[in-house]
């Protein structure tokens, strides 16, 4: 895999004569993949090493987070207007978040990144290329690992922890069957097509999700490992 | 495979779009709503839409502006933002139903501030190319010290964004509103070559402005068609027969 050992500075006016020697990881999987679970693993890792972490997610910014949430319970906006909304929360984090953190020499570990929207967004009709413009100016990460979960797995998984199945994640504005637990599979099945064809042009590391926790970290590690140069416990 | 901007430009539908582009201060609104005025009292079915006014966005950049959390690339997405909403909710079903929609700036305006910002503009360009590209654009001229004249004459109170103090070129601002708009104008005149805008010269009087704006509307455009009930039923053909796709799917 051919990826720059610190982060490119994309062409943003924000970031002219910006010097970036952190890292940036993302973890990407859907809900219930078991992102968080392998982000908090993996900081109490980093930091009984010594690197400094700082941590991302989508719709986390201080400009349109709050807008954003309402957006989604009126289910009102149109497909590019939610895009560009999204991009918006983004940038927000890019400029205002990653970019300090990379600048100091942090390890930003990203809960989900420029994928899922663009992932997400596909899948609602908006033009692929248009989308990967939209999101040209991102920060290329050093690794970006996808935790695949089989559906039965997933819906396993989900029922579990929250007891029910989330509209969106069930992608029942996609209207795919008139029954939340068929969206929902269909949803999920669109969804890793859409990642898998992703894989080949972002360079993902496939993670299988379905096993256990440790199993799962270790891969991880093992393949962060290879980013820092630091002593290896 | 073809990009989201030649599709949007080969949409077909039965509306026209007309849109006004220029400086503060160059009488740009006042011309569109005589446009509007004149149109709708000739019977014809018009809309008119202004920059910034979606209801749903308007909240969040509102607040955005109001603490300064704007840097320039996400002021460019967040009215980007604004802008889609209007585009999807109301623009483009309005050109769909045969409706003659008069827009008060249109994506020029934010290729222009956005540029100004440092933005990239092929980014941009690309950002608004699912939005169609109107059939006239007017590009109201004038020097650049008239519009700051008539603007600044009564010391207005200038909005933090509007006077450009995000650029941190001057303290003053009035100084920073006069960099400002010395930037968006030489803007405009490059974007009036790039787009082919029609360009009404602003210094004259407003009716003889809008005497050369009516005239060259009914030149470019059959308005006879936009009497109301007489949209000739095969306009309606293409979105009938088409199945339903997200605008920028099509």
């Amino acid at each position: 895999m051919q990826v720059d050992a610190v982060p490119n500075i994309p062409n943003l006016p924000e970031l002219t004569n910006k010097k970036f020697t952190g890292k940036l990881f993302v973890i990407e999987g859907t809900d219930g993949s078991g992102r968080s679970t392998q982000i908090s693993l993996l900081s109490a890792w980093l930091e009984q090493r010594g690197y400094s972490v700082t941590h991302m997610g989508l719709r986390r910014s201080n400009l349109v987070s709050a807008q954003l949430e309402q957006a989604k319970q009126g289910n009102t906006l149109m497909s590019l207007t939610m895009s560009l909304f999204y991009a918006t929360d983004f940038y927000d984090q890019l400029i205002n978040l990653i970019s300090p953190a990379l600048g100091a020499g942090s390890i930003v570990l990203a809960d989900r990144y420029i994928y899922t929207l663009m992932a997400r967004d596909i899948l609602r009709g908006v033009d692929r290329q248009w989308v990967e413009s939209l999101y040209s100016l991102a920060i290329k990460p050093q690794g970006v690992f996808y935790l695949n979960v089989h559906t039965p797995r997933l819906i396993e998984r989900t029922f579990q922890k929250k007891g029910w199945l989330d509209y969106w994640e069930s992608g029942m504005d996609l209207r795919l069957s008139s029954d939340i637990f068929t969206c929902f599979c269909r949803y999920q099945k669109r969804l890793r097509a859409e990642f898998r064809q992703m894989q080949k042009v972002h360079q993902f590391q496939i993670i299988n999700g379905n096993r256990g926790i440790e199993e799962i970290q270790e891969d991880l590690r093992e393949h962060l490992r290879q980013f820092l140069g630091a002593p290896t416990k | 495979m073809v990009s989201a901007s030649e599709q949007a430009q080969s949409k077909h539908y039965p509306g026209k779009l007309i849109a006004v582009e220029g400086l503060d201060g160059s009488g740009k609104s006042t011309q569109i709503y005589l446009l509007k005025r004149w149109l709708e009292l000739k019977n014809f079915r018009v809309r008119f839409t202004a920059w910034n006014s979606s209801v749903m966005v308007k909240k969040a950049t509102s607040k955005a502006k109001k603490r300064q959390l704007l840097t320039p690339t996400t002021f460019c997405t967040i009215h980007a933002t604004d802008f889609a909403d209007r585009y999807e909710r109301e623009i483009y079903p309005l050109l769909q139903a045969g409706f003659i929609v008069l827009a008060d700036r249109y994506v020029f305006t934010a290729f222009a501030r956005d540029a100004v910002r440092g933005v990239s503009s092929d980014w941009v360009e690309k950002i608004y190319s699912f939005a169609v590209k109107p059939d006239i654009t007017f590009y109201f001229r004038l020097p650049l010290e008239t519009s700051l004249n008539r603007i600044l004459e009564g010391r207005p109170t200038l909005k933090y964004h509007e006077a450009g103090m995000d650029m941190h070129w001057s303290n003053d601002p009035y100084e920073s509103f006069r960099i400002f708009q010395g930037k968006i104008r030489k803007e405009y005149e490059e974007l009036s070559k790039k787009w082919g805008f029609v360009e009404i010269d602003a210094t004259q009087e407003i009716f003889a402005q809008q005497e050369k704006v009516r005239r060259i509307v009914s030149e470019k455009i059959k308005l006879e068609n936009f009497l109301f009930q007489q949209l000739p039923l095969n306009s309606y053909q293409g979105s009938l027969i088409v199945e339903h796709k997200p605008v920028s799917a099509q």
